[in-house]
């Protein structure tokens, strides 16, 4: 199976709306810090639903592989997401 | 010789419940290696499993994988592969995994297995999983993992008897029906995938109570008032709260001491005894309830779940300085002493935010502080209601304190983070576990640990400074009698730091309190206990009255200053040097506090009695 996405279909997850959820595309990140976040759950492929943020608005808390992560925004801007449609 | 294991280590993510069950197993038999801490440093503890047979357990830190990045992951591979100096191999592993989150977490089973040590695969918080709707079955799971599961909610103790007949058994090396490649990420959790669902296993609906709460915990407005709400009440508590406490223990100190005078004949050994034990080790056991009602609260905090939600109201305003949301968690234990603290910054993975975080973490006001700042509050502050019944005068120059503290760290956190440990913008992650009730038992054992840690140092550091400024006071002897106080060693001691503490409002009684309460900070009540007990005014309320003696309003508020800035304690100095790799930071550290102290003092008293 070949997914091809392009431009359009992909955004950034720091855009995702709360309640929604989407498709992790890939982590532009050092590595090192991708993996962490690999660890917990943030892995191509997964389902990330976009829940509460702190009162400010950052960071902001996301759903992924069964509990619930805090990130930053700049770090949450920095992963590739495309709606679940697209897959 | 049977083959059933003799040492055997607790592993497994954070948040999976670990240091429940290893409270379950030991109870009363446990202790912090070298210092306390979170489930930073290492647990030990004794399990009795039988009659005639008892097993060590060792309580590793949390951890996602054993790649050995942070110094948690590190510790727990050298103590697994037995290059822990110190510690003896584990001949088997309790691996301990959240099983509502089962997916994720056997991924760290992987590794665990690996190792080829006997394992036992726990799966805790059984009465979570099985109130949500979930399922799993622990024999599919066992044949893939080739490797015993148990299924158990170590709070609640259900299961936990499989857990002791594994350790009462012969056990052997596991034998997995396969293991992905270690190094990728998504291999393993593909891995995970895979046996999770040979093993039947049915994810719990999501956890609706954990959702309901972070909707009022972190709204907007809601969410910042109650944190606002929940730090004033900690306060006002551990200081009105603690009130009938503290007296119950003050009256047992002053009648017990009473009671062994009149059953001693007078001369230097009831002087020794009364004067320079009693009253010196007795003025710091008094605040015993009131650092105990901290630690409560923190422990309460932390195994609720709250504390995470705090650290991410608090992030942005920690970014502000440079720090990150992680630096919270030990900036708030440092509320309770540095040096837990200073080891729980081993959780940050960026060096300069580690080393900026040890640099501030003790001006956060630890509990060794308060007794020094209830004496002088107590001797010189009125009670009256501020805010009607919530918040009271002195509660309200104690939290004032509080806030000195935290400006101070914040202050010097912006000013190392925009200069010699400027980093990038740091990585900051953290995941919000499900709200829980915290068990009577966790913090009962959470606070015997604290009162046992307190009541050491009363027995040693400070009983050993107590009798020592007791033995300077006496000495040099004239005509084999003890000198006047001004006369004596301590008397020439204060006299001696005194032009450099006069500026600030201090006499040289103070000054030899500064000089004993370098090794801790509590000390100086005990060294003014000892001192005035001398000249005659003992007791607690007497030690007030010295103080408003021989303290203007003004230099009282210079000595809460220097001691809200200046570093006074020999074991946080200890565990800098052994966190920072060598004497550099501890040494600016030391250098840069004291300095800011002298400074803040002097400005204070100088300000302060042109005032009043």
């Amino acid at each position: 199976m070949q997914v091809i996405v392009n431009s359009e279909t992909g955004f950034p997850l720091i855009e995702l709306a709360e309640g929604e959820h989407a498709v992790l595309e890939r982590l532009d990140l050092p590595e090192e810090f991708a993996r962490r976040l690999m660890e917990l759950g943030f892995l191509p492929g997964h389902v990330i639903t976009a829940a509460r943020s702190a009162p400010g608005g950052d960071p902001r808390v996301f759903r992924v592989d069964g509990s619930e992560i805090a990130l930053r925004r700049d770090t949450a801007a920095r992963l590739r997401v495309r709606p679940p449609a697209a897959v | 010789m049977s083959g059933a294991p003799r040492t055997v280590a607790i592993v497994g993510p954070p948040n999976s419940g670990k240091t429940t069950l290893f409270n379950r197993l030991t109870g009363l038999r446990q202790k912090v290696a070298n210092f306390p801490g979170v489930t930073v440093e290492q647990h030990l503890g004794t399990a009795q499993l039988s009659p005639d047979r008892e097993v060590d357990l060792i309580d590793l830190p949390g951890v996602y994988s054993l790649r050995a990045r942070s110094e948690d992951e590190q510790v727990t591979r050298n103590v697994l592969a037995g290059t822990m100096a110190g510690v003896p191999r584990p001949d088997a592993v309790l691996l301990v995994l959240d099983s509502t989150n089962l997916g994720r977490h056997l991924v760290l089973a992987a590794p665990i297995l690996s190792l080829g040590l006997p394992t036992l695969v726990i799966l805790n918080l059984a009465d979570d999983l099985r109130a949500r709707g979930g399922d799993v079955d622990t024999a599919a799971l066992a044949r893939q993992l080739g490797a015993p599961v148990a299924l158990i909610s170590a709070a609640k103790g259900e299961g936990v008897e499989t857990v002791i007949q594994f350790l009462l058994s012969r056990v052997s090396a596991p034998a997995p029906l396969e293991l992905p490649v270690l190094q990728d990420v998504p291999r393993c959790r593909q891995w995970a995938t895979r046996v999770g669902r040979h093993a039947g296993y049915q994810p719990p609906a999501p956890p609706l109570w954990t959702r309901r709460l972070d909707r009022v915990f972190l709204h907007p407005v809601w969410g910042p008032l109650i944190f606002a709400v929940v730090v004033v009440a900690v306060f006002q508590t551990i200081f009105s709260g603690a009130r009938p406490l503290m007296e119950g223990v003050e009256t047992l100190i002053t009648a017990s001491g009473g009671w062994l005078g009149a059953r001693m004949p007078a001369g230097v050994w009831k002087s020794l005894v009364i004067d320079g034990v009693w009253n010196g080790v007795g003025s710091v056991l008094v605040f015993l309830p009131q650092i105990l009602l901290l630690f409560l609260f923190i422990g309460i905090l932390e195994d609720s779940g709250y504390l995470a939600r705090a650290a991410l109201i608090a992030d942005r305003t920690m970014a502000r300085v440079g720090l990150q949301g992680k630096s919270f968690i030990p900036l708030l234990s440092a509320y309770a002493c540095a040096v837990p603290a200073i080891l729980a910054t081993r959780t940050i993975e960026n060096r300069r935010d580690r080393i900026a975080t040890i640099l501030i973490a003790p001006f956060m006001t630890c509990s060794a502080r308060l007794p020094v700042y209830t004496l002088i509050i107590a001797a010189f502050l009125p009670e009256r209601p501020v805010a009607g019944p919530f918040l009271g005068s002195r509660a309200a120059a104690l939290l004032g304190l509080y806030v000195l503290g935290f400006l101070a760290a914040f202050g010097t956190a912006r000013v190392l983070k925009s200069s010699v440990l400027k980093s990038g913008p740091s990585a900051f992650v953290l995941e919000m576990p499900s709200y829980r009730w915290p068990t009577w038992r966790g913090l009962g054992l959470r606070l015997l640990d604290r009162a046992k840690v307190f009541l050491r140092r009363a027995g040693t550091v400070i009983l050993g400074v107590a009798v020592v400024v007791w033995a300077l006071a006496h000495l040099p002897l004239h005509d084999g009698r003890a000198p006047r106080i001004e006369h004596s060693l301590v008397g020439v001691m204060g006299r001696a730091v005194e032009p450099l503490i006069r500026p600030l409002g201090f006499n040289w009684k103070i000054g030899v309190g500064l000089v004993s309460s370098l090794a801790a900070r509590e000390v100086i009540v005990g060294t003014l206990g000892t001192i005035y007990g001398i000249e005659g005014e003992a007791e607690s309320a007497g030690l007030q009255a010295a103080l408003r003696h021989d303290l203007t309003p003004a230099g009282a508020v210079a000595l809460l200053v220097f001691f809200a800035f200046a570093m006074q304690c020999t074991s946080t100095i200890a565990v800098v040097r052994r966190e920072t790799g060598g004497w550099k930071w501890p040494a600016v550290q030391f250098g840069y506090m004291g300095a800011l102290a002298w400074v803040g003092a002097f400005t204070a008293n100088q300000v302060l009695s042109r005032v009043f």
